[in-house]
């Protein structure tokens, strides 16, 4: 193992580690609101429920299904000049933040969708029985009673977007996965690779812990 | 007594796949109020769809339901949940909010409502105390016992002063001390409330300890109909008899019989004994002036509504002219049948 130069290597690592967060923290949040509406409105357009609509949840659900399968290196690649119209340009963090988007988007939809339809019926109809009426029922029942699920399956979006990150960071995006990338892949410096390996691990348990705390105060059982 | 709970003429078809399903035939009933009114039946009989129609959970084919004065089964979506307000439900899976406490159940209702905070915080302490739980208000269901459970949600039925609940076989998913527990407190929401109860159950014992009427349930029609004591003590079709015996067991089921009959080989029948006279002791009377002797093989009193029934099953020894004269005796008092030789 060659000698390492701490100096030069700290400010990088920095630097990486605030592209990933920017890339991590930018890209859930969008997706976060962007999957939940997503999700309603793919729960509130099923058949039976509230604004069933048979068109309006057969192309949404078409949608989904078409882009969740796309592994996200090919996404992000074909998303670039989505991203150039968006952004501006195809490099930086900010700029992968699109792609990232979609991608968690679509996952996140699903979880809101199968977490909200897994709600016992039998509480929807205690509800509907003391007169709440479907709205209501939809925000003070459904949601509330699906929000333990969802959150670990909101946690579960942010590990993997963590992942995503890595191979976004390589496409442009700069980061942590990136420089393991020129370091390890290309330079051989395990070290590097390394003291990356553990920060990712750091944040993906801290992620993990923060969701089960979360969840945990809200689900009761 | 004025009429809660009307159904006429009422019939459901269900269809699924392009299977029709006649759920409900022409079912016509009265609740007064003040009962506390008793359906039972097999499952699948139509009892739960019957009760349903109650607050519109379901909506007959044709016929009507009428509560309070209300045609309820054609009320808009809107009106619906108004009405529905005064008509409390409570569900063998409790249906509580888990991720609500206690409390905050029990408010749901009075928050729909629009009664103000300080109005919820008096009635929710009011309906704990009133169903016992006046120490768990800030616990989770998830951490209260299935009695406990379904006293939240009787709480929670309660909570907007309804004048009807009703039950969708709210005891079947509890154990019988638990089951004792709730009625006891159903009981005592019908008679310090006032509130009419119809519920629906598959438990005769369940009808036996708290209901003054019933109907019988079978094919989505009603079979058998009366006052509690009625149905009891007369029950018409093989249903309601096999009902009644599950919880009665004073008529010998056929195996018992047989073993009787091992041992007492003379006459044996059956004496009815219902609304007699205490006082009068027309068995060992008829027995006596007749120089005949009897043993009691089988047999059983039950009170229901304060009144007693029941029956005997006695073997007569002595001449056949003096066992024949008894019997003629016996029949001139009550309902006698005779248990056929083997």
């Amino acid at each position: 193992m060659r000698e390492v130069d701490l100096e030069a290597l700290l400010p990088r690592i920095v630097k990486a580690a605030w592209e990933t967060l920017v890339m991590l923290t930018g890209s859930f949040l969008l997706a976060s609101v962007l999957g939940l509406l997503l999700g309603l409105l793919l729960y509130a357009t099923r058949p039976g429920n509230l604004l069933q609509n048979n068109i309006t949840f057969t192309v949404l659900n078409f949608i989904i299904n078409i882009i969740r399968p796309i592994p996200f290196l090919i996404l992000a690649v074909a998303l670039i000049p989505v991203t150039r119209a968006l952004v501006g340009t195809s490099i930086g963090p900010v700029a992968v933040i699109p792609a990232l988007t979609v991608a968690a988007s679509v996952a996140i939809a699903r979880i809101v969708e199968s977490n909200l339809v897994a709600v016992d019926p039998g509480t929807i109809e205690a509800g509907a029985a003391m007169g709440a009426r479907p709205w209501r029922i939809l925000f003070t029942i459904v949601i509330p009673e699906a929000l333990g699920p969802l959150v670990l399956g909101l946690t579960y979006i942010l590990v993997a977007l963590v992942d995503a990150t890595a191979v976004a960071g390589v496409l442009g995006g700069g980061g942590l996965g990136n420089l393991a990338m020129t370091y390890g892949y290309q330079r051989f410096d395990w070290f590097v690779v390394i003291v990356i390996v553990v920060l990712l691990i750091v944040l993906v348990q801290s992620a993990q812990l923060l969701g089960n705390r979360l969840s945990r105060k809200v689900i009761h059982r | 007594m004025t009429t809660a709970i009307a159904f006429e003429n009422v019939s459901k078809m269900f269809e699924t796949n392009g299977k029709k399903f006649e759920a409900l035939r022409d079912v016509s009933l009265t609740v007064d109020h003040g009962d506390i009114f008793g359906i039972v039946g097999y499952s699948g009989a139509g009892k739960s769809t019957l009760l349903r129609m109650v607050n519109a959970l379901e909506r007959p084919s044709s016929g009507r339901v009428i509560v309070d004065g209300q045609v309820i089964s054609t009320l808009s979506e809107k009106d619906l949940s108004v009405a529905r307000q005064r008509i409390g439900m409570i569900f063998q899976q409790f249906n509580l909010l888990y991720s609500r406490s206690v409390y905050k159940n029990i408010a749901y209702p009075l928050r729909l409502a629009g009664l103000p905070k300080d109005k919820v915080i008096d009635r929710v302490e009011e309906l704990l105390d009133f169903v016992g739980l006046g120490d768990k208000a800030l616990a989770y269901p998830a951490q209260l016992s299935g009695g406990q459970k379904q006293r939240v949600g009787i709480a929670r039925a309660l909570a907007n002063i309804p004048d009807i609940l009703i039950s969708d076989e709210a005891t079947s998913a509890l154990d019988p001390q638990t089951t004792g527990e709730v009625l006891d407190v159903l009981r005592r929401v019908n008679r310090d409330l006032g509130v009419t109860i119809l519920l629906v159950t598959h438990e005769m014992d369940v009808i036996r300890s708290i209901a003054n009427k019933v109907a019988v349930m079978e094919d989505g029609r009603v079979i058998d109909y009366g006052t509690a004591y009625e149905v009891f003590s007369n029950p018409r079709s093989a249903t309601t008899k096999r009902f009644v015996s599950s919880v009665l067991h004073h008529q010998p089921p056929a195996d018992a019989i047989a073993r009787i009959r091992s041992v007492h080989r003379g006459r044996l029948v059956q004496v009815h004994l219902e609304n007699q006279d205490s006082s009068d002791p027309f068995l060992s009377r008829a027995a006596r002036t007749n120089g005949v002797d009897f043993t009691i093989v089988y047999g059983g009193v039950n009170e229901l509504q304060g009144q007693l029934f029941g029956s005997l099953t006695v073997e007569l020894l002595g001449a056949d002219a003096a066992i024949e004269a008894t019997i003629a005796d016996l029949r001139a008092a009550t309902q006698v049948t005779e248990v056929p030789r083997a």
